[in-house]
């Protein structure tokens, strides 16, 4: 019996994967370069997304490569235009209060793991009560293929336009912080009141 | 000459497939992967990729800053305007079926999801594209040098 058919290719994929989020998060913790942390982050966005791949659920990982990987990377890069370029070294002193934070929290959350239900476990909360019955419903109530759509539109729209709302909320609450002024044109000048 | 000459090729071929891609994932969230979230998102990386290559200033040309600012509310409203269209209808606030009542085919769930997709997506993508401007519109042209 080779090594191979003992674990299974899908298994494999997840160990590589997730070893890379791992080095991809410490290469984030200890690089010092804006430029080059944002870029990586786009990179633990996009293993993510491969992740999810494997995991069958594609609708999430279309989600995190478009929004993770995409648009956040660039939102964070026009945002970094705005400080300076390297991150400031830090002191030691006041490092191990938020490392015993992080470490009890940790813990805490590795604990919790343990109650979690296995991976495609029939029996799971998830997959017993009301997620059943959106898969096997779908076809007759809405008749779209995809069920993910059919509960984020059709059966949970209210939530969804919530959500839209949150959306709107957010995009109101940056343009009343940064930019008001901008329905006058693009800001050329430098700004006294913006070298705080 | 004008600097980046290959940036710029490189983008206008892209721009077009990505804003196509856009679309696809728009209008067949339903059968396929994705639906308005990713629809918006991918739609509002082009207008960004062209801003961030040919200047701020292009870009507020087509999409103005006004347009975007009324396009991010437009999204909500024609996503709650196919909740009080289904009301009008006889329905509850959402219930697509009273679009197209007493049909086999759900055609009423398909017009209904359609829509309220189509708002999803205007409303997120002239979000993000209005966050870019506010954050991209603050600071003055960084110098090659700087990078």
């Amino acid at each position: 019996m080779n090594f191979l058919s003992v674990i299974d290719m899908s298994t494999l994929v997840d160990v590589i994967l997730l070893s890379f989020l791992l080095l991809s998060a410490l290469a984030i913790v200890v690089m010092r370069h804006l430029f080059s942390v944002v870029m990586v982050g786009g990179v633990y966005s996009l293993l993510s997304a491969a992740f999810f791949v494997n995991l069958d659920a594609v609708d999430v990982a279309f989600t995190e490569a478009a929004v993770g990987a995409g648009i956040s990377t660039v939102l964070l890069l026009s945002g970094l235009m705005l400080t300076v370029r390297r991150e400031k070294p830090m002191t030691r002193r006041h490092s191990y209060l938020p490392f015993l934070a992080v470490l009890v929290t940790g813990s805490a959350l590795m604990y919790a793991t343990y109650d979690m239900p296995d991976f495609g476990d029939p029996n799971s909360p998830a997959n017993t009560y009301v997620g059943m019955d959106y898969i096997e419903k779908t076809k007759h109530d809405i008749g779209v293929p995809n069920v993910v759509t059919a509960v984020l539109a059709s059966y949970r729209g209210f939530d969804t336009l919530g959500e839209t709302a949150v959306v709107l909320a957010a995009g109101l609450g940056v343009l009343m912080l940064l930019g008001m002024g901008f329905t006058n044109g693009p800001v050329t000048g430098k700004d006294e009141d913006d070298q705080i | 000459m004008t600097p980046h000459l290959v940036l710029r090729v490189v983008t206008k071929t892209l721009l077009s497939p990505i804003i196509l891609f856009a679309f696809y994932v728009q209008f067949h969230g339903d059968f396929g992967p994705g639906g308005g979230f990713q629809a918006g998102v991918i739609f509002a990386v082009a207008i960004i990729l062209y801003g961030l290559v040919f200047g701020l200033d292009l870009v507020m040309r087509i999409f103005t800053p006004r347009v975007v600012q009324i396009f991010m509310a437009l999204g909500v409203v024609i996503y709650a305007g196919v909740g009080y269209v289904t009301m009008y209808m006889g329905g509850v606030f959402l219930d697509y079926d009273a679009l197209v009542p007493h049909d086999t085919h759900h055609a009423g769930q398909h017009y209904g999801i359609l829509f309220v997709e189509m708002g999803v997506g205007i409303t997120v993508a002239a979000v993000m594209i209005g966050i870019f401007y506010s954050f991209a519109g603050r600071n003055i042209e960084i110098s090659d040098e700087d990078w």
